[in-house]
């Protein structure tokens, strides 16, 4: 497959996690639509990593493992926030009894 | 059409259809369900490229830990179509939409004449992705951003317990 197709449909998955923090406004599915924007990320490093492959076969075949792996560390660190970001969306419930993200401008007066 | 572009596009259309559902889907369940099918989709896509770690660690990380803890929280949380929050105030869910859609609209007209659109992809082929290679990468030249990641891992723990704590 040529690899604009790849990058269309990343472009095309991060669009619709940005118009879904943009339009909803229950806080978890604003979360989920960043972990749509980080998994097409991923894809598009994977991809990549796929790409130079002629070139590379003759010189270091093993080298575009380095974008896999970072993908790997997204994943990583993906999971982590997830951890503590859903943490706070459960304290904010309990503290308002509303996953409505506007409940908190309440810091703005 | 040979049987890889099938998938191609199977999994594209299914990842796109059920990303649109995610944002679209009126109940927080469903719009969980419609992500996690858009996880299996996307690692379809990583098995097309032969990333076979990498999708087999989609499936148990993405699909299986963070998905379940999400429908957990929505669960605990007894949230459904009626609590949902609903946006009060129209002008804002277009501006919104148009605002994403012009994003959609820049990046794919600026890489349009920009992509060498001669550059294919290797499909379903290659030893790049799988976990001998890997791991020998993993621990040999990223063993220190490995190890850091379990000092990220312990501190997120810790503040996940720190911050739901009662009287924190």
């Amino acid at each position: 497959m040529p690899v604009y197709y790849y990058i269309f449909l990343a472009v095309a998955l991060f669009s619709i996690g940005v118009i879904g923090v943009l339009i909803r406004r229950n806080a978890i599915i604003i979360f989920m639509c960043v972990e749509l924007m980080l998994n097409a990320a991923n894809l598009l490093l994977v991809a990549f990593s796929k790409m130079h492959h002629q070139v590379l076969m003759k010189t270091n075949p093993t080298a575009a493992s380095d974008a896999q792996v970072f993908v790997f560390f997204i994943m990583v660190v993906a999971a982590a926030e997830v951890s503590v970001g859903l943490a706070i969306i459960v304290m904010m419930y309990r503290n308002t009894h509303s996953v409505d993200v506007n409940f908190l401008n309440r810091l703005k007066n | 059409m040979s049987a890889i572009e099938i998938m191609f596009w199977f999994l594209s259309v299914l990842a796109l259809g059920a990303g649109v559902m995610v944002v679209a889907s009126k109940s927080p369940v469903y719009s969980i369900l419609f992500l996690i099918l858009t996880f299996f989709a996307i690692s379809g896509h990583y098995i097309l490229l032969n990333a076979q770690f990498l999708a087999v660690v989609n499936v148990i990380v993405y699909a299986g830990a963070i998905m379940v803890l999400f429908l957990f929280v929505v669960m605990l949380m007894n949230l459904n179509a009626e609590s949902e929050p609903h946006q009060k105030n129209k002008w804002l869910l277009y501006i919104g939409g148009i605002s994403g859609g012009s994003l959609l609209l820049v990046i794919v007209a600026a890489l349009k004449k920009t992509v060498a659109t001669t550059q294919l992809v290797q499909m379903n082929n290659g030893e790049v992705g799988l976990i001998k290679n890997l791991g020998i990468k993993l621990f040999t030249d990223y063993v220190f951003p490995f190890e850091i990641s379990s000092v990220l891992f312990l501190s997120a723990m810790i503040g996940a317990v720190v911050i739901s704590k009662k009287e924190g």
